[in-house]
């Protein structure tokens, strides 16, 4: 197979991989190291490093929607960026240290709990009625528009949140994946932001995060363009296509199906891992 | 009136930060497919080589060598190229947004947001 080939068949399968990430709104990014380790034999660090890119480029690529819709908090946004870009620089380091098999299993492991998270949709928490004191101090207290108006909300659980957050950015700068559903988990259980504005929020911090993954990641020298190029290229055109029929689609079954194939792999990532360790 | 006005500008900004952002996708992604199809004119033809980890060149790891590199209009230098477009369009938005808390007299967003600038370009500039 020459990389002309190479080029094509991972260039489908990204666009693919980013069409049902949006769709079922987990991101690509969780299926195209998996995909580019066990089905393309690329070496994990070389995968980690363009899926970190593919990452950026869908958060920045549906920036500027979730933009005009008015639902983002920017402040809690860079506050908790504070914890994902510092987690993701731990992350990153870490990675450095440990061995590729060690690196399967790890990511095996999160991906089973991508799968389960993709079944069971997290229930919307009850809104808090009362301020919180360092919630207020930060202003992070917001509203959002509904239909005839807007929606005030009041946070809770800073700290919580804030190293929940360290953590996602961790697993993001190890993996090089988005890891936006343990983002949201944190915004909308923790600290109790609606769910329209902890995903708004969280794409936004997804690509600030995943881009201090990746300055890592390339002084490594882990981001070859030749990988990178069909990855981020498919993975871009597949999540506008995905964003563009999200309303449309039957998403139950769909999310059935992306968590029985994340489990799968999970599963081949795990073997794959072990058997490889020394 | 003088919070909806805040808003209001709070939103501008925003919506100047969605637009700078997409726009430096697409630039990334022309980049990308110009060093693409150059790449592939010129090396379609060899094998991929991907099976076990060697690292990235020098001229392809650093902001400046990366630059230097594309501008020779080699294919790979110009795909790199597009990835550092593309990483640096979530740390422009970190930039702008300092300017958008100053403007609104935020010290603290100010300095918080500094911060993570800060570890921003420790990652891209200093981490080795």
């Amino acid at each position: 197979m020459n990389i002309l080939i190479f080029t094509i068949l991972i260039w489908a399968a990204s666009l693919i991989a980013g069409f049902l990430g949006a769709l079922t709104g987990l991101g690509g990014g969780v299926v195209i190291v998996p995909l580019l380790t066990l089905v393309f034999g690329v070496d994990i660090r070389y995968a980690i490093g363009a899926s970190l890119i593919s990452v950026i480029a869908t958060s920045s690529g549906a920036a500027s929607a979730y933009v005009k819709e008015g639902f983002s908090n920017i402040r809690i946004g860079m506050f908790l960026e504070v914890a994902t870009t510092l987690g993701a620089l731990l992350g990153a380091f870490i990675a450095t240290k440990l061995s590729t098999s060690v690196i399967a299993i790890i990511f095996g492991l999160i991906l089973i709990h991508s799968s389960y998270l993709t079944i069971k949709r997290i229930s919307e928490s009850q809104l808090a009625i009362k301020p919180d004191p360092l919630a207020t101090r930060l202003k992070f207290d917001g509203a959002y528009p509904v239909a005839g108006g807007s929606e005030s909300y009041h946070v809770q659980g800073v700290p919580q949140g804030f190293s929940i957050m360290f953590l996602a950015g961790s697993i993001s700068g190890l993996l090089g994946i988005g890891s936006g559903a343990v983002k949201v988990l944190a915004m909308d259980q923790a600290m109790r932001i609606p769910f329209k504005v902890s995903t708004a929020t969280s794409n936004f911090m997804i690509g600030v995060t995943a881009a201090a993954g990746a300055g890592i990641y390339l002084n490594r020298g882990y981001i070859d363009p030749v990988l990178a190029m069909p990855v981020i290229l498919g993975v871009l055109l597949g999540s506008l296509l995905g964003a563009r029929h999200l309303f449309e689609a039957e998403t139950k079954n769909l999310r059935l199906i992306f968590s029985a194939i994340i489990l799968l792999l999970a599963i081949e990532m795990i073997y794959s891992g072990i058997k490889g360790y020394h | 009136m003088t919070g909806q006005k805040q808003a209001w500008t709070d939103h501008k900004v925003e919506v100047f930060i969605g637009n700078l952002l997409r726009a430096g996708v697409i630039g990334a992604a022309l980049l990308v497919v110009l060093g693409g199809i150059i790449y592939l004119l010129h090396q379609g033809l060899s094998l991929p080589d991907f099976k076990t980890f060697k690292g990235e060149p020098q001229e392809l790891r650093h902001v400046g060598a990366i630059i230097k590199h594309a501008f020779s209009l080699h294919g790979r230098g110009l795909i790199q190229l597009g990835l550092l477009v593309l990483i640096a369009t979530p740390i422009a938005r970190v930039a702008l947004s300092i300017f958008a808390f100053s403007r609104q007299r935020d010290r603290l967003y100010v300095i918080v947001t500094c911060i993570v600038l800060a570890v921003l370009c420790y990652s891209l500039f200093g981490g080795r």
